[in-house]
């Protein structure tokens, strides 16, 4: 794009946003002169360099709304709601035209004689010779359009321009005319002064700065941790220099891409009137703080929220003029917005005097969506209760309307808050009015951080979702109490559900007896407050946020790493990340606090697991259903022959897999693990074999291909269930999957034109333990008729290119051969009653539906059988 | 699929054990003795962990169990060669890292088909030395752990 053109978009935006802010002051001020003389500079600056750029269609609409602009600057014209709007409209017109140019780089195809004709009897309606002025306007504007046309040079354009306004005033002539002679250029010049201190960096180039200044702080960090461990003083006095040097340059370089909130807000004050006009209520926009500055890539992200939540203020905070006067309250609304600095952070307060959150509502809404019990209500404090809207689905708004409620509701304003690593509160009283409380990091590259020890591994806990530290202790009033194997604190009135770091990073167990003491970190995140056992806490500090590789992306448990002064490298926990991995557990384990050891049921069925050790020290399991025979053999029998390893079992040669543990023991008795099929055998050496349990198992489908079919919580503890398959190699592989399923040996066809669905479902009845055929369509699956293959059972999708499932379905039931298969139906959604000619019909991404539909007409069968 | 140029058939040469390996030296940015390595809970097994190289953090990869190669018996002195994938610093940790060797074009060799199918993926080609065989490492597959393994 033409750098002119660039800089006139950037230019003209700027000014259009300031013109919307100062027309809503103009519309509460009609007599400031100050503010309309400002509007009208604008305006005119944006036609001005219209006419220069060539912009045409532009410069009319600028230029018609100059002249209503003029008429209020002169007195002629009163400043009326309706004046603004259209003024404000005609904003929105210049808007729309600019966002074409940006797009096409020209003018986009238009008309906007209406609103032009409307503004220039707007400017009429004002004048004392009316029919006149209106008259020479429209001879002068044919003119320009003529000339405009004819593709007039922009110079002469520009002519044009100057000579209007001493047709359309001519009472100002001198005045206006030599104001206007310099137009585009003579409008910036009391600012140019101010315009060539300061110049436009590319982004990218603040950001490169931004880096090397954390790589550089980074190392003076560790020079200074050096140097404090040495007696040596040559290096303290310049080091000490150079630290100075160093923070000063980061203060400096942070401060290249601070922006004034301010920035955020400039449009608030158009959208709230806007939303006044529209639901007819007074509303009054307070704003404090604007030149508070924060990081650019926050306030881009925090536009957004803080939008929503003004509109959701107007719309379901404040009531209108006549409730409110009902209420004994005066009848303009006001909604206060603050912003302010606290300790590192920026707090961004949106206030109204409405009505108050309806806590009735929440309650009964949150009841309604099972989010809570009823006797987990009545333990609950109110504001506990109004932070449900931060759920999802719970909006109190009694209808829907235009301005709010379209299903984006408090719970994406939240997870966008803590997306970037910010917070969300609420304080609201009935009757009386709602006050939001975001508070967001200065930036995000750099974020107070809480160290904390685990075993003897550390990590950082970004401060802002740490909400304060326990230390607990046996024989103190804090001490850390248990239900069932539950850990819960007991703070203040409140129980507060524990997870241990050491278990949600599934780290070894050390031997050692319970610590007498542990430090407790109160988190809030992801909704909800819980306490993270550490066995220590270390100091805070400022840490450089450095994000992980992209293999280390998939532990949601991590949002970083950084190093540390002593050139160490831990990694930063993400609070959501520990909110969600044991949400579910806590949550469980919250309500069964709460409702005093209430059992929660057992959906999940319990599958035997052989617990063992290989390779490491944390135990593994594998399905007890899959091994043949556990054997202990003297470590001297075990042969190398071929580069494999092989051992003499009942008089054949059985291989032994030794990638699990590693190597075999030298002496000693060595466990094995025996698989067999069939005439094949195979041996999987392991350190230990530990015990047989009983405990659920989690299908992990990622993990397929990784050598783990799933974990399973064994002992309340994580534990790998290892795919034997995968160890046993390629041979074995097909026959390991039936082995598995040697109880229920069911072989299902899968059809799905979808090859990611294939490959995610087709794994999952693999573990479960069913022989699996793919087809990519329904004919392919017919053609597995032809040759006379037979299923127990078939999976199809409804939805398919080709034969549909449901032509599919009814093809198999009046066929002779499959006529007896059932068939399970998967739609992506099963609320229609599409049954059919299914057999059931199931959800395509309940995995565990799925699954349990499976197992039911297998199992049937079996029955039958 | 690419013939080795040129300038880029000068190696880097690695060994596990007797096993020697070549990297492409235009892929490795350094080689170093790892220190302070900070192990990653909950990572693939591979990742041996994460340690700072002059104020870049790189993540460790253990070619060991990478190339599933039984623990030797000998304690471990680990030497780890720099590379850089999609703007991510990784480290391959080997036993040791020996000096740059030119080859001569003539003495490649396709990978032996009756290499260990994961060996097989990961092998750009085998080259003839005096001393032993040296494989040529693919550095993209060894770091994708994205790829299921070979099957």
């Amino acid at each position: 794009m033409d750098d002119l053109l660039r800089d006139f978009l950037t230019e003209s935006g700027e000014s259009l946003t300031i013109v919307d802010g100062e027309m809503v002051k103009l519309e509460a001020d009609p007599n400031n002169k100050e503010v309309l003389q400002k509007i009208f500079r604008l305006v005119h600056t944006i036609k001005g360099t219209c006419g220069f750029v060539g912009l045409p269609r532009l410069e009319k609409v600028a230029h018609a709304s100059e002249n209503v602009l003029g008429k209020f600057r002169d007195g002629v014209l009163l400043v009326t709601p309706d004046a603004v709007t259209l003024i404000l409209e005609s904003m929105d017109c210049i808007k729309t035209i600019m966002s074409g140019i940006e797009q096409t780089e020209a003018e986009p195809q238009g008309d906007d004689s209406g609103l032009i004709t409307r503004l220039e009897e707007m400017a009429a309606s004002g004048g004392g010779d009316a029919g006149g002025t209106v008259a020479e306007h429209q001879e002068f504007l044919r003119a320009q359009a003529a000339e405009a046309a004819e593709s007039a040079a922009a110079s002469q354009a520009e002519s044009g321009v100057k000579a209007e306004p001493v047709e359309a005033a001519p009472a100002p002539v001198k005045e206006v005319a030599s104001d206007k002679n310099p137009a585009p250029a003579g409008a910036k010049a009391p600012e140019a002064s101010l315009a060539n201190q300061s110049i436009r960096v590319n982004v990218d180039v603040i950001e490169q700065l931004i880096v090397m200044v954390s790589e550089l702080v980074l190392t003076r960090n560790q020079l200074l941790e050096m140097v404090r461990h040495s007696n040596d003083s040559e290096f303290k006095v310049p080091l000490q220099c150079l630290s100075n040097v160093t923070a000063e340059l980061q203060g400096s370089v942070m401060k290249t891409r601070m922006q004034p909130i301010g920035n955020a807000w400039s449009k608030l004050p158009r959208i709230v009137r806007d939303l006044a006009n529209e639901l007819g209520k007074k509303i009054e926009l307070q704003m404090c703080g604007a030149d508070t500055e924060l990081d650019r890539q926050v306030l881009e992200l925090i536009k957004d929220p803080l939008t929503h939540m003004i509109r959701n203020s107007a719309d379901h905070g404040l009531e209108t003029p006549a409730e409110r006067k009902a209420t004994g309250k005066s009848d303009t609304g006001v909604i206060n917005l603050r912003a302010l600095h606290e300790g590192g952070h920026i707090i961004v307060e949106i206030a109204d005097d409405g009505i108050g959150l309806a806590i009735d509502k929440i309650r009964a809404k949150a009841l309604a969506n099972g989010i809570v019990t009823e006797s987990e209500l009545a333990r609950m404090s109110d504001a506990q209760i109004n932070r449900f809207i931060f759920h999802a689905g719970l909006s109190t708004a009694q209808k829907v309307t235009n301005v709010s409620g379209r299903g984006v509701g408090m719970d994406v304003v939240r997870s966008n808050i803590e997306l970037i690593g910010g917070s969300i509160d609420l304080k609201s009283k009935e009757g009386h009015g709602t006050t939001f409380t975001i508070k967001i990091p200065l930036t995000m590259a750099i974020v107070s951080a809480l160290i904390v020890g685990v075993h003897s591994m550390r990590f950082a806990i970004p401060q802002i979702c740490v909400m304060e530290l326990v230390r607990a202790a046996e024989g103190t009033d804090t001490k850390i109490e248990r239900i069932n194997t539950t850990s819960v604190l007991r703070l203040r009135d409140r129980l507060l559900p524990l997870v241990r770091l050491s278990e949600v990073l599934s780290l070894p167990p050390i031997e050692r007896t319970e610590a007498p003491e542990a430090y407790i970190v109160v988190a809030q995140a992801g909704g909800q407050t819980f306490g993270i056992v550490v066995d220590t806490v270390f100091d805070t500090g400022e840490i450089v946020v450095k994000p992980v590789c992209s293999i280390l992306k998939e532990i949601p448990l991590f949002s970083g790493n950084t190093i540390l002064g002593d050139g160490s490298v831990i990694m930063i926990l993400d609070p959501n990340g520990v909110a969600s991995a044991v949400s579910g557990e806590v949550a469980t384990r919250a309500a069964a606090a709460n409702a005093a050891g209430l059992v929660v049921a057992d959906r999940e069925q319990k599958q035997a697991m052989l617990l063992f050790r290989a390779g490491s020290p944390e135990p593994k399991a594998v399905l007890l259903g899959a091994v043949t025979r556990l054997e202990v053999s003297d470590a001297t029998k075990f042969e190398r022959s071929d580069g494999r390893c092989v051992l003499q079992y009942r008089g054949a040669l059985m291989p032994i897999i030794t990638s699990l543990s590693g190597a075999l023991r030298e002496e000693g008795g060595q466990p094995v693990l025996v698989f067999s099929e069939g005439e094949q055998t195979v041996g999987v050496a392991v350190d230990e074999i530990l015990d047989i349990v009983d405990a659920n198992l989690r299908f992990e489908l990622t993990a397929s291909g990784s050598g783990v079919i799933g974990t399973a919580v064994v002992r309340d503890k994580a534990t790998e269930v290892i795919d034997i398959s995968h160890h046993v190699g390629d041979v074995f592989q097909t026959w390991f999957t039936k082995r598995v399923a040697q109880a229920q040996r069911r072989h299902i066809l899968l059809v799905d034109d979808s090859p990611f669905f294939r490959t995610m479902v087709a794994p999952l009845l693999m573990s479960a333990g069913y022989d699996v055929t793919e087809a990519a369509t329904a004919e392919l699956a017919l053609k597995f008729r032809e040759e006379g293959k037979s299923f127990n059972l078939i999976l199809s999708d409804i939805d398919m290119p080709g034969m549909g499932g449901r032509k599919f379905a009814s093809a198999i039931i009046q066929d002779s051969q499959w006529g007896s298969t059932p068939v399970i139906g998967m739609a992506a959604d099963t609320d229609s009653d599409e049954l059919g000619t299914f057999d059931v019909l199931a959800r395509k991404f309940d995995r565990e539906g799925l699954l349990e539909a499976v197992r039911g007409i297998i199992s049937s069968q079996e029955r039958a059988a | 699929m690419s013939r080795t140029s040129n300038n880029s058939n000068e190696f880097v040469t690695v060994a596990i054990g007797p096993q020697l390996f070549g990297i492409p030296i235009g892929l490795v940015n350094d080689i170093f003795r790892p220190e302070r390595l900070t192990s990653v809970p909950l990572s693939h097994p591979d990742i041996a962990g994460v340690l700072n190289l002059r104020g870049r953090i790189v993540t460790m990869i253990d070619c060991r169990r990478r190339l599933g190669i039984v623990r030797g018996p000998e304690e471990r002195d680990f030497m780890a060669v720099g590379v850089e994938k999609d703007g991510d610093h990784y480290g391959l940790l080997f036993d040791r890292a020996g000096e740059v060797l030119r080859f001569q074009p003539e003495a490649h060799e396709p990978t032996p088909v009756n290499l260990d199918p994961h060996w097989r993926t990961v092998s750009k080609g085998v080259f003839r030395l005096e001393t032993g065989l040296l494989v040529l490492l693919d550095v993209g597959v060894l770091l994708d752990f994205s790829r299921k393994a070979a099957a």
